[in-house]
C-alpha cells in the first residue's frame, strides 16, 4: 500500500500557495506510506540553454559548494546552487549528457534524482510527517507538485527506492501498486541501453515511459501502451513539465480520487487528502476510470 | 437530534457512542458532519438509529449495518456497506469499488454511480444504483438483487449464483455463466416495489433481467461429493 496525491494550479495567481496545500495533502497519505516519502516540484524555471539538475546524497553535510564548483569550472559560468536537507539543486550551462558524465567521473557517489528546466524531486526515508517538516514544503511555490507515501512492498526501505521517479526530463512517476513483469522488462529496456538505479519496480514504469517516448511517442500514447506492456497492478501519476496526468491499470484496484475546480485539479489515492483544499466541498469529484489517460495541462 | 462534528471526536468514540445505542429504538436522530473522507465511519450499527453524514466519507462507512437508517449526503470511498445485515444505507452522490459487498440484508441505495465490483458475493441484500456501476459487479453473488438504472461495466455476474440482476442501459459484457433472462410479470411487480422503497424514479418495465445459466462445475449434480 502506498499514497500518491497531486495537485495541479491552474492560475499562475495561486502559485505562492502550492507548498501550504501540498504539505496537508502529503501528510494525510501518512498512515498508507509510513516508510518514507518523496515529492516532485515545478517552479523557478532554469533560463534557455541551462540545465537544472537536482543531486541527492546521504551525507547530510555533504560538500555541495565542491561539485558546483567543479561544475562551473567544467562548464563556463555560475553554478546556482540550492541545498535542501539532503539534496542540492543546481543550474548549470551544460547539456545533461555532459553533466551526467561529468558527475559520473568526478563524483559517483552522487545521485541524480531529476533533470530538467523546472522540475526538482526529493525523497527521503521515514515518516511522511518528518519529511515535510524537514523540507519546509508548506513554503514551497510552484505550478504544480506530486507526492508519495511509501509502504514497501517489492523492495528495501531506502531513499533510492522511494519515488517519485524520475522518467526523463521534466517528467516523474509516482506509482501505488506492483508491478509483476518488472524483471523481464527490466532487462529488455536494459538491452536498449538504459540503465537503472534499484531492483524497484515502479523504476521500471518509469524507464518504461521514459523508453517509449525517446522511440517518438507522446506520453499519451506511452501511458495507452503502458497498459498493455505492464503486468500488475498500479494507480499512477505523472508529472510533466506543464501539467499532470493519472492513470489506473484496468482492474483498478488501487484507489483514486480526482477532484477539480476552475483553481486547480487534485488527484490522491484518497479524498481525505483533498478534504481540506479551498473549494473542495463544491468541487467536481470523481473516481479516474480504469485503463484511463487523464492529462491536464495549462497550454 | 444529536450532532457529532468529527474534527472534534474521533472515529472510535462516535462509533462509540452509536453501538451505545444498541437495543434503543432510537428515536433520536444522529447527525454527523466533518466527515472529509475519513474512514469507518457508523459502522458496526446495530439499532433502528437514523444517522446522516454531511460530506464525502472514506473506507468502510456503514459496514456492518443492523437496523440502522444511514444516509450519506455526498460520496463514498470503497467498500460501502460492506456484509450490511439490515436496515438502509442511501449515498446520495457516489460510491467506490465493493459498494454492499457481501451484503445479507438490508437495501442500500446508490443514487449516482458506483464503481467496480459493486454487490461481490451479495447474498441477500437489495442494492439499487441510480446511475452506473463499474467492472465485475455482482461477482460470486449468492442472491439478492442488484438494480442499476444505468449501464453496467465488463464481466457483469461473473460465477453468479442465485442472485438477480436488472440493469436498464448496456451491460458492457456478462462474466462467466451469467445470462439474460425472462422478465415475468412478477419480477416487475417486485421491481416496482424495490424501486419505489428505494426512492429511484424508474420504470420498472425498461429494465432486462440477468442471473446464473447454473453451467460451472459447482452447478453439476455429479461433482456434489467434491464439496
Amino acid at each position: 500500500m502506498c499514497g500518491i496525491v497531486g495537485l495541479f494550479l491552474k492560475q499562475e495567481s495561486l502559485e505562492p500557495s502550492l507548498g501550504e496545500w501540498l504539505e496537508p495533502m502529503l501528510v494525510a497519505m501518512a498512515d498508507r506510506g509510513p516508510d518514507s516519502a518523496g515529492f516532485a516540484i515545478y517552479h523557478d524555471p532554469a533560463p534557455d540553454g541551462a540545465l537544472k539538475l537536482t543531486l541527492y546524497h546521504p551525507d547530510a553535510g555533504f560538500d555541495w559548494e565542491a561539485i558546483a564548483e567543479g561544475l562551473g569550472t567544467a562548464f563556463a559560468g555560475n553554478v546556482n546552487l540550492h541545498v535542501r536537507v539532503t539534496h542540492a539543486v543546481m543550474v548549470v550551462n551544460a547539456t545533461e549528457s555532459e553533466a551526467r558524465a561529468w558527475l559520473r567521473r568526478h563524483f559517483p557517489d552522487v545521485r541524480i534524482t531529476s533533470v530538467g528546466a523546472e522540475i526538482e524531486i526529493y525523497k527521503e526515508k521515514g515518516l511522511p510527517d518528518d519529511v515535510a517538516e524537514s523540507y519546509a514544503i508548506r513554503h514551497l511555490t510552484g505550478s504544480h507538485a506530486l507526492a508519495h507515501t511509501r509502504m514497501a512492498t517489492e523492495s528495501a526501505v531506502t531513499t533510492e527506492h522511494s519515488h517519485p521517479f524520475s522518467t526523463g526530463r521534466d517528467l516523474c512517476l509516482v506509482h501505488n501498486g506492483s508491478l509483476s513483469n518488472h524483471n523481464r522488462l527490466r532487462s529488455e529496456l536494459e538491452r536498449h541501453g538504459m540503465t537503472f538505479q534499484t531492483d524497484n519496480d515502479s523504476e521500471v514504469a518509469a524507464g518504461y515511459l521514459t523508453h517509449r517516448m525517446a522511440e517518438g511517442a507522446s506520453l499519451e500514447e506511452a501511458l495507452q501502451s503502458s497498459l498493455d506492456d505492464l503486468d500488475g497492478f498500479f494507480t499512477f501519476a505523472i508529472g510533466t513539465r506543464d501539467g499532470f496526468a493519472v492513470l489506473r491499470d484496468g482492474i483498478a484496484c488501487k484507489p483514486a480520487v480526482l477532484a477539480e475546480t476552475d483553481q486547480w485539479v487534485a488527484m490522491a489515492s484518497e479524498y481525505r487528502s483533498i478534504a481540506h483544499l479551498p473549494g473542495a466541498s463544491a468541487a467536481q469529484i470523481w473516481e479516474p476510470a480504469p485503463a484511463t489517460v487523464y492529462a491536464w495541462s495549462r497550454n | 437530534m444529536i450532532t457529532v462534528d468529527l474534527n472534534r471526536v474521533d472515529i472510535r468514540e462516535l462509533n462509540q457512542r452509536l453501538h451505545d445505542q444498541n437495543g434503543d429504538d432510537g428515536r433520536t436522530p444522529w447527525r454527523i458532519v466533518g466527515p472529509d473522507g475519513r474512514h469507518s465511519i457508523a459502522v458496526g450499527l446495530d439499532a433502528t438509529l437514523t444517522v446522516t453524514v454531511e460530506g464525502h466519507v472514506g473506507y468502510y462507512c456503514a459496514g456492518m449495518n443492523q437496523h440502522a437508517h444511514v444516509t450519506v449526503n455526498g460520496h463514498a470511498g470503497p467498500g460501502l456497506a460492506e456484509n450490511m445485515m439490515s436496515g438502509t444505507v442511501r449515498v446520495t452522490g457516489n460510491a467506490s469499488q465493493g459498494a454492499g459487498a457481501s451484503a445479507h440484508g438490508g437495501l442500500l441505495v446508490i443514487e449516482g454511480d458506483a464503481s467496480s465490483r459493486c454487490g461481490i458475493s451479495l447474498k441477500g441484500g437489495d442494492i439499487v444504483v441510480g446511475g452506473s456501476v463499474g467492472h465485475m459487479s455482482a461477482f460470486m453473488a449468492q442472491s439478492g438483487r442488484l438494480v442499476v438504472c444505468g449501464d453496467a461495466g465488463a464481466g457483469l455476474g461473473d460465477s453468479i449464483y442465485e442472485a438477480e440482476l436488472y440493469v436498464a442501459g448496456s451491460v458492457g459484457g456478462l462474466g462467466a455463466d451469467c445470462v439474460e433472462k425472462d422478465v415475468t410479470d412478477d419480477h416487475r411487480t417486485r421491481l416496482t416495489q424495490l424501486l419505489c422503497r428505494a426512492g429511484i424514479d424508474a420504470d420498472a418495465g425498461s429494465f432486462r433481467r440477468y442471473g446464473s445459466a447454473r453451467t460451472l462445475y459447482n452447478f453439476h449434480v455429479d461433482h456434489a461429493g467434491a464439496y
